[in-house]
């Protein structure tokens, strides 16, 4: 397969992604269309392209973490789970429902979730701790002062939200990874400039992210977070990547893919049976 | 009846988190999944032997016990065992969130420390000094808290913990001073399990921690004026043994609950509640009456915030006075006879 016939793959299987998920809000009445959109590209270069996982065995030891720091956004991430098989697609339809091992923010109860989420800013310190774990093995002692085995078991990639990063234990979880020197963790900032309440840099300006990042040890790459080429041009930037962890900061459009919420705050709406109508059209369906 | 691992001579003194170290480097050494973490925390003497034999076990992750939590729900991830150590106020107030989230309510098999816990240590003070953790952790659902009240029961609790797949709070004192050994080094620990330490049925004695050893001496002392005081160590707070406190309040009809925490909503409220349900008795409460502690020497501490043998004793004579007063009142007649 040339590069143009994965990226057209990958970029029917993101608004496939969007349109599920667009069913998955519907079971609540309301969602986090916008987060859910403007991430739906990477996390299917994720799953899709990247990822060294199995959906069969979702507690495999040495798969490759998937940690979703911005748990609201949930909805694209659930359809990623039915589409790629850790969840049957029925499953969808019992998203906020009583019982439903679908939360209303994603949840280790989940398979294919390894941290629960909901509490904003929390991801990356336990991506960092995991990160960490993957560079020791549990079977064996390495009585070297050095913490760190040659090659880490597996990978951790972490979603952040950009308005997430307000929250302090985002930089010590920041400092921790480039201290220890974890090559093994990339960090995604969906950078769709809104968060809950208003446009980030009116809510709280924390000036550039990638300089942040950059500025505590990271190596950064900065993309159109909604350009499969780009996208899966920097997962593969960021494997090759050695002492130092990454962090692609995605610029992104909120609601990315439903032209009339684009760019708009549609960070959490009301969702009708008119709206998912307009959204599917609005995908070509 | 009196537990047979109680020393008959206590006549040392221990450090507690020396001895948590000792039980760590046992575990290391047989159990390659446990690994250390501290958040800026002095590792003592015995931690630093543990960072010697297993350097590669030992995680500092600086001055940031949010991460220090969150990060160890990811090493367990990873397939590890971590014990993470920090000031036990910081662990529960830059921590709480942590603690409830990413261990507790993700189930992680992580042991929390709780260093310094308490006011008696009088340390760096009152930003330092934590009398709320036992109140702010009862109420988190899938958390066991143990309460060690001596070096050997620190190590047992330790080794305890680590059997446990489960989130754990393991609450130790002053990790500088040390504390009389209560038990014979073979000590049968068992989470829930609390430990009788002295035998009688006029009084119960429930104490936790440091305080234990106030407790029994002070039971010791109230058998000079013809009071028989039952005392069990509750070395867990939750689970807490409901089995022996019922027991205890039905063969002696009256309680005193001591523990260097505050007395709302830790040992002294975990207790009122089984028994205001269950069978109601006459209750006091030792403790840290709603204060935020201060600098000072143990003793003056003690002393000053009724944490002493005289306050237990003036505990024990009100509910036997109360308990007295109960058995005299009249029995109610049936309504409309």
């Amino acid at each position: 397969m040339n590069r143009e016939e994965l990226v057209a793959r990958l970029q029917a299987k993101a608004k496939k992604l969007r349109r599920e998920s667009l069913f998955v809000m519907k079971e609540m009445g309301g969602g986090w269309l916008g987060g859910s959109f403007s991430s739906a590209d990477f996390i299917t270069a994720l799953y899709f392209y990247r990822m060294k996982h199995d959906p069969q065995k979702p507690l495999w030891n040495d798969r490759d973490r998937l940690i979703i720091s911005k748990g609201h956004a949930c909805e694209v991430f659930y359809a990623a789970l039915a589409e790629a098989g850790y969840i049957p697609r029925k499953d969808l339809k019992t998203y906020s429902h009583l019982g439903s091992r679908l939360q209303t923010h994603v949840d280790c109860r989940t398979p294919g979730i390894d941290c629960s989420g909901g509490s904003l800013g929390l991801g990356l310190s336990f991506a960092v701790g995991t990160a960490l774990g993957a560079y020791i093995s549990p079977d064996q002692t390495n009585l070297k002062a050095d913490i760190r085995q040659q090659e880490a078991r597996f990978r951790v990639y972490c979603v952040l939200g950009d308005g997430e990063c307000n929250e302090g234990q985002v930089w010590e979880a920041a400092a921790n990874a480039f201290h220890y020197r974890l090559d093994n963790l990339t960090a995604i900032v969906d950078s769709n400039k809104f968060q809950s309440t208003g446009p980030v840099q009116m809510k709280l300006n924390m000036l550039s992210l990638a300089e942040k990042f950059k500025a505590f040890g990271w190596e950064i790459k900065e993309i159109d977070g909604n350009n499969l080429y780009e996208v899966t041009d920097a997962l593969d930037w960021a494997v090759a990547v050695k002492g130092r962890p990454q962090a692609i900061i995605a610029h992104t459009i909120k609601g990315k893919g439903f032209p009339s919420l684009e760019n708009t705050n549609c960070h959490f709406l009301k969702i009708t049976d008119e709206l998912v109508k307009k959204g599917l059209e609005a995908l070509g369906e | 009846m009196k537990s047979r691992y109680v020393r008959k001579i206590r006549d040392i003194q221990e450090n507690m988190y020396a001895s948590h170290n000792h039980a760590l480097i046992e575990l290391a050494g047989k159990n390659k999944k446990v690994i250390s973490c501290y958040a800026d925390f002095p590792p003592g003497e015995a931690g630093e032997v543990f960072q010697q034999k297993f350097p590669d076990r030992m995680i500092d992750v600086g001055i940031a016990e949010g991460h220090l939590i969150t990060s160890a729900a990811g090493l367990a991830d990873a397939g590890f065992i971590p014990f993470t150590h920090c000031h036990a106020l910081f662990a529960v107030g830059r921590g709480y969130n942590q603690i409830r989230q990413n261990v507790a309510y993700d189930n992680r098999n992580v042991k929390i420390v709780f260093c310094n816990s308490g006011v008696i240590w009088g340390g760096i003070g009152p930003s330092h000094l934590v009398v709320e953790d036992f109140a702010a952790l009862r109420a988190i659902p899938n958390l066991v808290i143990l309460s060690p009240s001596d070096a050997v029961s620190s190590e047992k609790a330790t080794l305890a913990a680590a059997e446990y797949v489960g989130p754990v709070i393991l609450r130790l004192p002053s990790v500088g001073a040390s504390y009389p050994t209560l038990y014979t080094t073979d000590l049968d620990f068992q989470i829930g399990k609390s430990i009788p330490l002295h035998d009688g049925n006029d009084v119960a004695i429930l104490a936790t921690g440091i305080l234990v050893s106030d407790a029994l001496r002070t039971s010791e002392e109230l058998e000079t004026e013809g009071i028989h005081a039952r005392v069990l160590d509750i070395q867990t707070i939750k689970p807490l043994d409901e089995k022996a406190v019922l027991a205890a309040a039905r063969r002696t009809g009256a309680v005193v609950t001591v523990e260097d925490a505050s007395i709302i909503g830790g040992l002294g409220g975990a207790v009122a509640e089984l028994l205001s349900e269950n069978y109601p008795v006459p209750m006091r409460r030792v403790g840290v009456r709603d204060q935020f502690g201060e600098s000072g020497t143990s003793d003056e501490i003690k002393k000053c915030y009724g944490l002493t043998s005289p306050f237990i004793k003036k505990a024990v004579w009100g509910v036997l006075k109360a308990k007295k007063k109960k058995a005299g009142a009249p029995k109610r007649k049936a309504s409309g006879k």
